[in-house]
């Protein structure tokens, strides 16, 4: 388990980033996967007087506040409006109802999972980070990034695309063995590819909707794979082609 | 640190770690419904509603439940009972360890969605483990749960 000296809730972003601009510093999220960490911390930032559990829609985007659970996510109506139901259909496989009534976007999104269906999800829907001190990145760049000591506000989530995920678990509620996140819309179909089972990435961009198996075997043949407890290289590399036809139906409206 | 909070109804004031969970303050203050089946924040053993919110209690740090309401089984006796009633029936209960967590959660369920379909029962139900997997007679005694209380009739168990 995770141990504090000290438990600071938050009462403004700025003083959230400077106490955790010392190491001895964590933020506290829906502290799902914080708590077994086994984290020795002077002191435990809480980000949830701040207002960030909300999602608000403008023009053209979501703002999802950091501290927005995955539940919140998965049955927002607007959210699914804009998004034909993508959130609601990623995030549904995840744990169970309670877990993601505590599980926050801003803590799978810092976090970088490799298993997480969440962040396969936003890449492919072109989503950026609005950090405390940086201001906006890219989802796609920060993606890659390690670990830095600025805090996650909201994550912006562009309106335009539509995304379709796809995962396979060896049993339900279970990690995914690989996750395959499909979106269309200006500038083609973009396909991410996530539990590979590293961090999940852009795997294609611009490939038109008509894209048909053949353009998936040929993808998945190079693409940066590996094995760990829940499958091999070479069975990840298996199903990737389908796991990719199924999410690419799914964003084009294809049964 | 004190902690203030509403649990079941009752105001309480608890000296707490701050790096105690909410599990580790209920079953000191001996809430005994609440259980810990996993430690992998897994198995849903441990759920108590916050805020009306079914939550898993082992993941929430105590001091974020400062002035809010946290709900175990044991302030919902009637209801625990009318469910209850009709997971005996169905033959549901075997090992018992973890029914007050499924029954906290199909309690969140039933006001969430009264109606719910089978497949939505399954859906919402799935971060609830049974080691015993009495899976179907759980299904069955939470239809007829749910049944009587979208109809809005007398539940029997």
């Amino acid at each position: 388990m995770a141990t504090y000296q000290n438990y600071i809730v938050a009462q403004s972003l700025e003083e959230a980033w400077t106490l955790n601009q010392k190491r001895s510093a964590v933020i506290v999220a829906g502290n799902m996967w914080l708590r077994m960490c086994g984290l020795r911390k002077q002191t435990a930032i809480d980000l949830s007087a701040l207002g960030l559990d909300r999602i608000e829609e403008t023009e053209d985007a979501f703002v999802i506040g950091a501290m927005t659970t995955l539940r919140q996510l998965e049955t927002d109506a607007a959210l699914s409006s804009a998004f034909g139901g993508a959130f609601a259909h990623a995030l549904a496989p995840i744990v169970g109802t309670q877990f993601r009534n505590s599980a926050t976007i801003g803590g799978s999104v810092y976090s970088r999972f490799g298993f997480s269906d969440v962040s396969a999800l936003l890449l492919a829907l072109d989503a950026s980070v609005v950090l405390a001190h940086r201001g906006p990145v890219p989802l796609s760049q920060y993606q890659q990034e390690a670990w830095d000591r600025d805090v996650i506000a909201q994550i912006r989530v562009p309106k335009g695309r539509r995304a379709h995920v796809e995962s396979v678990r060896l049993n339900a509620t279970d990690f995914p063995v690989l996750v395959c996140a499909a979106s269309v819309g200006d500038g083609g179909m973009r396909l991410v590819m996530g539990a590979r089972p590293a961090r999940a990435m852009i795997v294609a961009d611009g490939l038109p909707e008509s894209a048909r198996l053949e353009t998936f075997e040929a993808l998945a043949r190079s693409l940066p794979l590996g094995s760990n407890l829940r499958g091999s290289e070479a069975y990840r590399r298996k199903i990737a082609p389908a796991l990719m036809l199924r999410a690419a139906d799914g964003a084009c409206g294809r049964d | 640190m004190n902690i203030c909070f509403t649990l079941n109804g009752q105001r309480v004031q608890v000296d707490a770690a701050v790096d105690d969970s909410l599990y580790a303050v209920l079953r000191a203050l001996n809430m005994t419904s609440v259980k810990c089946g996993c430690e992998t924040t897994n198995c849903g053993l441990c759920t108590v509603h916050l805020d009306g919110r079914a939550v898993l209690s082992c993941a929430v740090p105590a001091p974020r439940v400062e002035g809010r309401s946290v709900m175990t089984l044991e302030g919902l006796q009637k209801e625990a009972r009318e469910l209850g009633g009709c997971l005996a029936d169905e033959g549901a209960e075997q090992c018992g360890f973890c029914a007050p967590g499924l029954m906290m959660n199909v309690l969140a369920l039933a006001r969430e969605n009264p109606r719910a379909t089978d497949e939505e029962i399954d859906a919402y139900l799935a971060g609830n483990l049974c080691r015993c997997s009495g899976y179907m007679s759980q299904r069955r005694a939470i239809r007829r749960y749910l049944d009587a209380v979208a109809a809005g009739e007398e539940v029997r168990g």
